[in-house]
């Protein structure tokens, strides 16, 4: 098929959660990779040893900035590819990798991480640790709509990604207090419970019908803020919820 | 299907009320959530339901997964305090092991649930899971503390023998196990409303696949609203099997005038609360979250 997309997986410092993520999709990735994309490069599962040119990197891990190789390779990912998607949290906001401080075999002076975007530009958040399966799926169907697709799809696609990029530009540092901050703190908090219910580390409980996180637990992923309906909401894309779901569906038929 | 602005897409609107005597013993009003949630356990359409149960203090809700009628039971009427119940909904895939999850929630609940499917950020195999969202009609909500203020300081009544909490024709009525009725003018209870309600752009639930509420519809009914494919299945269903007595909501008093009175209110009210928040300070303004 010569309308694929071509996409790869970018493996910077991250557990490869991420990565079990995509293939968590099961037969579905298979008919991602059937009908939509070229894996051009994986660490994992391509024999490809350098990085090439891609439409779509999906980016795992933060950046080890004391390794030559490490920023070599998130240079030359932004160079090459036309989209870049922060996969992950490590990736997005340092995540759990923000609390290195080195001394790990065999390298024990790699001690310093940081975000993807904190080194290069990013064009699209995919947070989570680990990123669902589903959101994935989506984006990876997006994506290929905004590149491939109809003019009705490429506004779907837009429409439905364009959080996911104003979060790009949102900035690289995530946690409990951006709850606190954007939502509780500025008087949005409904009580829902969207955030514990994100939360990985089941550090969030309820006070008053407020979100009360234990922060020492906090990770730092970012999942609360951005399940939060209060954080972000789009009504254009939400109120499209059944369609858009109907449409990523009927994409992912095989 | 009609497209409202303020109501929201939906493929039928009926007055309502459950054929189940017990049902309506203890609910709110027409037992539409507890009978839709009952038919769907017994009919396997749902695995169980994540309802407002029992709290440790009187009259506090804390999130429950009912997986039976009897546990449903216990979640009947409306408590008029926060319920965080999206906060199960990952956890009742997981230690529920729950394959289709029912929901009930107030209008901003359904949008947590639908944001959550199409960005489920840390929602993982929790998407297509959802089986019937069930949202209820909500002005505003109130945190527990401001329902003991309320009930025990206002309405000088202790929470443990109340035996229902209402709101309608204005009022926000306390009704009491030895038969006391305290009324108090909502012009008192609106200081103690939840801040984030005043941004709210949604009053019917406009994003559940079945939504009801008391407003539109004589005591002892609920005004229904059917909304997506899956709601507009499960309801024909369950009408195919009795569960409901419906009349058409032309022709019943106040009818959908009402309901588009008070939606059109709220809604223009809080548009205009987030433009007023873009001001808040000197140069400075609060955030909006509608992107």
């Amino acid at each position: 098929m010569s309308d694929k997309i071509t996409a790869g997986h970018v493996h910077m410092s991250g557990c490869t959660g991420c990565e079990v993520a995509i293939a968590d999709n099961y037969a579905g990735l298979l008919t991602l990779l059937d009908k939509y994309v070229d894996w051009v490069y994986d660490l994992t599962l391509a024999d490809v040893r350098h990085i090439p040119e891609m439409d779509v990197a999906l980016v795992e891990g933060s950046v080890c900035i004391n390794d030559k190789i490490s920023v070599e390779e998130i240079r030359q990912t932004r160079e090459k590819s036309k989209i870049v998607v922060a996969l992950g949290s490590c990736a997005c906001y340092g995540n759990i990798t923000r609390f290195c401080r080195g001394g790990q075999q065999n390298q024990p002076q790699h001690e310093a991480f940081l975000p993807i975007g904190d080194i290069i530009d990013v064009d699209v958040y995919l947070p989570g640790c680990g990123p669902s399966p589903q959101l994935i799926k989506n984006v990876c169907v997006a994506a290929y709509l905004l590149l491939k697709g109809s003019d009705d799809q490429k506004a779907l696609a837009e429409a439905y990604l364009k959080p996911l990029m104003m979060l790009s530009k949102r900035g690289t540092e995530a946690c409990f207090c951006d709850l606190m901050y954007d939502v509780i703190d500025q008087g949005l908090c409904i009580g829902c419970g969207a955030c514990a219910a994100a939360c990985p580390v089941r550090a969030i409980t309820h006070e008053y019908g407020k979100p009360q996180g234990q922060r020492d637990l906090c990770i730092k992923c970012g999942a609360c803020y951005n399940q939060c309906p209060r954080s972000w909401f789009s009504f254009d894309v939400v109120n499209q919820y059944e369609s858009i779901m109907e449409t990523i569906d009927a994409a992912m038929a095989p | 299907m009609v497209q409202d602005n303020f109501l929201g897409n939906y493929s039928s609107c009926v007055a309502a009320r459950s054929t189940n005597r017990a049902i309506l013993a203890g609910s709110q009003d027409g037992g539409i959530v507890t009978q839709l949630f009952a038919f769907a356990l017994e009919e396997g359409i749902i695995d169980g339901a994540i309802v407002a149960g029992p709290g440790d203090e009187p009259w506090r809700p804390r999130p429950m997964v009912a997986t039976s009628v009897a546990e449903l039971y216990a979640a009947r009427g409306t408590k008029y305090n926060i319920s965080p119940n999206v906060s199960f909904i990952k956890e009742a895939t997981r230690s529920y092991g729950l394959d289709r999850v029912g929901i009930v929630g107030t209008p901003c609940q359904m949008q947590a649930v639908r944001k959550g499917q199409l960005y489920p950020v840390g929602l993982r195999d929790v998407p297509d899971k959802i089986a019937l969202a069930i949202g209820i009609f909500c002005m505003e909500n109130f945190p527990y503390q401001s329902i003991v203020q309320l009930v025990e300081d206002h309405a000088n009544t202790k929470l443990e023998n109340v035996t229902k909490l209402d709101i309608g024709k204005g009022k926000f009525w306390v009704y009491t196990e030895r038969g006391a009725v305290v009324q108090l003018p909502l012009k008192i209870t609106h200081k103690y409303e939840q801040p984030g309600c005043h941004v709210c752009l949604d009053y019917v639930a406009n994003l559940a696949d079945i939504s009801t509420g008391s407003v539109g519809t004589p005591d002892g009914w609920s005004t229904v609203f059917v909304r997506s494919k899956k709601g507009t299945d499960i309801w024909s269903k369950a009408m195919a099997a009795g569960c409901f007595e419906t009349k058409p909501i032309e022709e019943v008093k106040p009818g959908i005038e009402l309901v588009t009175k008070l939606a059109t209110e709220k809604i223009t009210k809080n548009r205009k609360t987030i433009e007023e928040r873009s001001s808040f300070g000197v140069g400075k303004g609060l955030r909006n979250p509608y992107i």
